[in-house]
């Protein structure tokens, strides 16, 4: 009688060690996979919506001959008011593929799911400051995941409703601490101080896996093109890509 | 405590199979759905913005 019940107890614990184990499986399963096909969809989905709608508020309007063309605001679409969480911008890095990747407004994880998301205190695309976006370098469609491959001089692209942006990354990606906030500040490193250059700086987890250490890229503004001149030479030329 | 439940699950054999198939699936639902995205930032793996 008593054996017989150890013998149960025993069954009832391996069979809850194997759920256990199934269930941690489920868990990889829905980080390395499932969080990616979400993810992929949506930032799919926010690129179109966002060109349907730049799409609706254009055509920039095309003008009598002699008359300057009505000017639209960077962000003048309904949802790129700095509104949390809509997407107001497509980010293109040649380098990783081209991939469209959509900039929403905030930074949390859930946002973080959708695209890449944009630190809200920070500047506007091609504003004087520094134009400041995190994304994930792995699950939920890893936009960064290669980000370790950016060499300095290569090109990120920014496009939104009017202008492309092209930026060029300063130096290589270098690693910092996570309370580094001043990668972020207008000024990197010199938190308080006045900008009087247009930057970008993209930040991301590292190593993979293990979010220790940020990962930063930093650019500076090299051009900038209305919408209406078609995509800028940075998307057009044969740009190294990441292999 | 698996053999417990199949031994609760009614009707013949099939109908079994049915039900424990159904049941497996709303399990994995309910965890890809709630479950798991609730766990995830708990996890160390996605920290990508510098804060304090």
């Amino acid at each position: 009688m008593w054996a017989e019940r150890a013998r149960l107890a025993t069954r009832a614990v391996g069979e809850i060690l194997i759920t256990l184990g199934v269930t941690l499986f489920l868990f990889c399963a829905y980080q390395l996979f499932y969080t990616n096909v979400v993810a992929d969809n949506a930032m799919r989905s926010e690129v179109s919506d966002l060109r349907k709608q730049w799409a609706a508020q254009s055509p920039l309007p095309r003008t009598a001959a002699g008359t300057a063309p009505k000017t639209l605001g960077p962000f003048n679409s309904a949802d790129s008011l700095g509104h949390p969480g809509a997407a107001f911008a497509i980010l293109h890095i040649p380098r990783l593929g081209n991939t469209p990747i959509p900039v929403v407004e905030g930074t949390n994880l859930d946002l973080l799911s959708r695209g890449v998301g944009h630190y809200k205190d920070s500047a506007m695309p091609g504003r004087v400051g520094n134009f400041a976006i995190a994304g994930h370098r792995k699950t939920h469609g890893e936009p960064f995941r290669y980000l370790d491959a950016m060499r300095a001089g290569d090109l990120i692209v920014v496009e939104t409703a009017d202008t492309w942006y092209t930026y060029r990354a300063d130096r290589d990606p270098f690693i910092v601490d996570p309370t580094d906030l001043a990668v972020v500040a207008p000024v990197p490193d010199h938190p308080g101080r006045k900008p009087t250059r247009a930057l970008i700086t993209l930040t991301t987890c590292n190593p993979w896996w293990a979010s220790t250490e940020r990962m930063i890229v930093t650019g500076t503004l090299l051009g900038q093109q209305p919408r209406a001149k078609g995509e800028p030479p940075a998307l057009t030329v044969n740009a190294p890509k990441f292999q | 405590m698996y053999a417990f439940l199949w031994r609760h699950l009614p009707g013949p054999v099939f109908l079994k199979v049915l039900i424990a198939a159904a049941l497996l699936a709303l399990i994995v639902v309910l965890l890809f759905g709630w479950v798991f995205p609730w766990v995830e930032p708990l996890m160390p793996f996605s920290g990508n913005t510098v804060s304090q």
